[in-house]
């Protein structure tokens, strides 16, 4: 038998981004012994990162704004692939959560009468962003944070325990879920620190361990985002959907080359900030695409415009979704009018005064003046399309954020279906805090409906080990650094923002031949905070992650979002109407299959213009009038 | 624009360690922890550093550089010499674990000795009012990225880890001002911040605010007022007189 350390516990969270503290914060609230378990140190997790907002119609800087208008823009943002059950609790439950923040202590941007302030984003149609300045992922998690203090001071007073009922398990990683028949029953991992096995024994998991960034070379995601609960949910048994939706965020930074990818946030173009060529064209007036021509703005001035008056004019076209901005600045790299450094010009510096940017946009001034040596108050910043996001994870039930094992469950960006095809920006945070508590509420209700706590099987505690130790046991194999950057390279080659299906073939053989390299590679010393070891094991994840996402790419024959094919340009009413489904078979291969969606409900379709729907579905699908 | 540095990295655990010499490739505008990275990569695959974000906003590659407490990640090269040595060790306020990365627990721990926002009893979600002024001062405090420099380099715990029980340095302090500024708060805090927190070992050396990655003024507008908060208490004859009656004997 193994040797390891064993705790027990109702409900076990794997993450402590924004939804896995928000899940954690419901299940303890529910009267569930619960455990946070995160390969980090406690608050570091990626939300610190998110920088523009969390998205809410709370109707406070227009009182225009609703549930509805939010929904719409949702799906709009998506190209309709999502799963309207989820925009719509998103849409509806998203101010409640904000509002509930601020009993937690969070101390959001203010209206001129006190109340949340909100900001203009890509996509919505109202400023709608709760803030803090551009940090407030930051906000968010140090709040969740506290008040997961909060909850273990209350357990202090009553118990003398800080940890009586809800404990973090900071620096520790999962490997391998356990299962009992068909249902879970428990998570394997280890310290990081020590490099000790811990086993955890619970009936419910919540996987909340964020996105699949680190398998593509240029990304704004940190080391952390390497896929885990998405391959822990395949290897469970679970579905995975919509996997070939990855969300090439428009804007990061292009130079110096060690912080390329580095995000640079959308409130640049929230706030005014534009986008011009080599030649000083603001060119994304060309690139509206004509789904969206009726919102946004074909000339300067109408642009310029709708900052004071929004009512009365359209967008600017710096505010489309992600996706249609991330390919404009594609091509026109590609057509010869880049920056200097491969990408293009991103300028504030023309359009707000030096003292409101360094008040609206703090972290990025600061960022760029002591990463790039640049004054974004004086001059334009360089920048271009970097792998921010991944719309595809876990397939889940909308209501109870379960997935298809029992006991498994799935929120923020691991679970997959809220944001379809392409997030709006915005949207992450409150999907966190939203699926979250959902997330958390689920796996209570499951653990108090058992009539019999599943068991740990020991033999496969003893496998978990041995897949585990694996990596030492060979000698003279490949570094698993070297291995990690030339998978980075060829999915950034071969299944990038624009895609062909011979590159993505061409990726998929690739990746059997990355199957190889990662069973015969070596760790170097000892089990003791090895980072070489530890992403040794991770690399397991990201390979299964990346076969996913091209074996999902090169299926489907359409472009939409966060896929696009250059043999397939246009979005195809058809495609929508599928989903195609990642599992692994018995020899551990993905295998993507097509599912049908589920026709949207009639109310919720008759919030929409039969004009726009017919943009998006098939004529059998438009509401019989 | 590349060339071979030369770095001094602390390689050891809690039974001890030594610096080490590397050689390594720099290139154009790397920072520190690209060249531990590399490193890593090329040389010493197990060598342990704490990272995240590598953009400055999460706080954990904190270090000492050059003796400096400083993020690895927010640390050019280009404010080196060629030629320069860059010595890289772990934050010296705590026990070190391995290599760079330290035992940062006792952060954690006083983080839980705060007691939480007290929210207003008769304020629904939804109702809170606060203006901007009023939320400014707190919102400067919540800037901290908690990659706990301050803590490293303050002198009241640096070299004395007897303070360490009885302060819970300029992090948590911060935190105590954040919450008795914050405009809705509905807790008594300033005599927790002398009594229970520490407050009065700080002489007010500035040295947290020096190393701070924020730019956040601890001192002049966290601690500082805070201290003023809590003599004003103190020397108040009515609050002095109050708490003559209140405490008589019944």
């Amino acid at each position: 038998m193994t040797e390891l350390e064993r705790h027990s516990y109702d409900v076990v969270v794997i993450g402590a981004g924004g939804a896995g503290l928000r899940a954690a914060i419901e299940a303890r609230e529910q009267g569930k012994k619960t455990a946070i378990i995160c390969k980090s140190l406690f608050g570091k997790a990626h939300t610190v990162m998110a920088e523009g907002g969390c998205a809410a119609a709370m109707g406070n800087a227009n009182s225009n704004d609703n549930w509805q208008v939010h929904y719409r823009d949702t799906m709009r943002g998506g190209k309709f692939l999502n799963n309207w059950r989820m925009a719509e609790l998103h849409a509806q439950e998203a101010p409640d959560r904000v509002w509930e923040l601020e009993t937690y202590g969070a101390l959001f941007d203010r209206t001129p009468d006190g109340r949340i302030s909100q900001r203009n984003f890509g996509g919505h149609t109202y400023p709608r962003l709760a803030h803090v300045g551009d940090r407030t992922g930051l906000e968010l998690i140090r709040t969740l944070q506290q008040k997961i203090v909060s909850l273990q001071q209350e357990d202090f007073e009553a118990t003398g325990d800080y940890e009586a009922n809800l404990k973090v398990y900071a620096e520790c990683t999962i490997t391998e879920l356990m299962k009992d028949g068909d249902a879970i029953s428990g998570a394997f991992g280890y310290w990081r620190e020590s490099g000790r096995f811990i086993l955890f024994d619970a009936p419910a998991v919540v996987l909340a361990t964020g996105g699949v960034g680190k398998s593509f070379k240029v990304t704004s995601n940190s080391w952390e985002y390497t896929g885990d609960g998405h391959a822990l949910a395949m290897r469970a048994g679970a579905t995975l959907i919509n996997m070939e939706f990855i969300q090439f965020h428009p804007t990061g930074m292009v130079w110096p080359p060690s912080v390329k990818g580095i995000l640079v946030t959308e409130s640049v173009r929230g706030d005014g900030g534009v986008l011009k060529n080599s030649e000083g064209k603001r060119f994304m007036f060309d690139y509206v695409p004509d789904v969206f021509r009726a919102q946004y703005a074909d000339n300067e001035e109408e642009a310029d415009r709708w900052y004071k008056d929004a009512d009365n004019n359209r967008r600017p076209p710096e505010l489309l979704p992600r996706d249609e901005v991330a390919r404009a600045i594609n091509s026109e790299v590609k057509a010869g009018r880049g920056t200097p450094h491969g990408g293009v010009f991103l300028d504030v510096s023309t359009r707000l005064p030096a003292e409101e940017i360094t008040r609206r946009l703090p972290s990025m001034h600061h960022q760029f003046k002591e990463l790039a040596d640049v004054d974004i108050t004086k001059e334009p910043m360089e920048v271009g399309p970097t792998c921010h996001y991944v719309m595809g994870g876990v397939e889940v039930d909308p209501d109870t954020a379960s997935s298809t094992v029992p006991g498994l469950f799935a929120a923020g960006e691991v679970a997959g279906g809220m944001h379809g095809s392409n997030r709006l920006g915005g949207n992450s945070l409150s999907d966190l805090l939203v699926f979250g508590r959902r997330a958390g509420m689920g796996a209570a209700t499951y653990v108090d409906g058992l009539q019999e706590r599943p068991k740990i099987d020991e033999a496969d505690v003893d496998s978990a080990a041995t897949e585990a130790l694996a990596p030492f046991e060979l000698e003279g194999g490949e570094n698993p650094y070297s291995i990690h950057q030339d998978l980075q390279q060829s999915m950034n080659d071969l299944v990038g923002i624009i895609r062909k299906e011979e590159e993505m073939e061409r990726a998929l053989g690739r990746l059997a031949e990355f199957r190889g390299r990662i069973a015969k590679m070596t760790v170097e010393g000892h089990r003791q905070f090895n980072p070489g070891w530890h992403l040794a094991l991770d690399l397991r994840n990201m390979l299964t992650v990346s076969e996913c996402v091209a074996g999902a790419a090169l299926l489907r024959q359409e472009s939409r979002g966060g896929h696009t094919r250059d043999d397939f340009p246009e979005m195809s009413p058809e495609w929508r109407k599928k989903l195609l489904v990642c599992k692994l078979d018995a020899e551990g291969h993905v295998n993507v299959t097509e599912e049908q969606q589920i026709p949207m409900r009639e109310d919720l379709l008759e919030l929409f213009e039969v004009d726009e729907l017919k943009k998006y579905l098939t004529d059998e699908e438009l509401p019989a009038k | 624009m590349s060339y071979k540095g030369k770095f001094r990295v602390w390689r050891g655990d809690s039974e001890g360690g030594e610096l080490k010499d590397y050689e390594v490739e720099v290139n154009e505008g790397e920072v520190v922890l690209d060249v531990i990275h590399r490193l890593q990569a090329t040389q010493t695959p197990d060598m342990a550093v704490r990272w995240n974000c590598k953009a400055g906003k999460c706080g954990s590659c904190s270090a000492e550089i050059n003796g400096m407490p400083k993020l690895m990640c927010m640390c050019r090269m280009n404010t080196f010499e060629e030629d320069e040595v860059v010595t890289v060790t772990p934050m010296r306020t705590f026990p070190v674990i391995r290599d760079l990365v330290t035992d940062v627990s006792f952060n954690y721990q006083k983080a839980r000795e705060v007691p939480a926002f007290k929210p207003p009893a008769d304020l629904k979600p939804g109702e809170y009012r606060m203006q901007q002024v009023d939320v400014e001062r707190s919102q400067e405090f919540r800037k901290c990225i908690e990659c706990f420099l301050c803590q490293d380099t303050c002198h009241v715990i640096r070299d004395h880890e007897e303070n360490k029980e009885s302060f819970s340095g300029p992090r948590f302090l911060m935190r105590v001002a954040e919450l008795d500024m914050h405009p809705l708060d509905a807790a008594d805090r300033q005599n927790a911040a002398q009594d229970q927190h520490g407050l009065g070992f700080c002489n007010i050396t500035k040295c947290c605010t020096e190393v701070c990655p924020e730019h956040i003024k601890i001192t002049d507008n966290a601690l500082i007022p805070m201290k003023e908060r809590v003599a004003d208490r103190k020397y108040d004859p009515i609050v002095w007189l109050g708490n003559k009656i209140r405490r008589r004997p019944a």
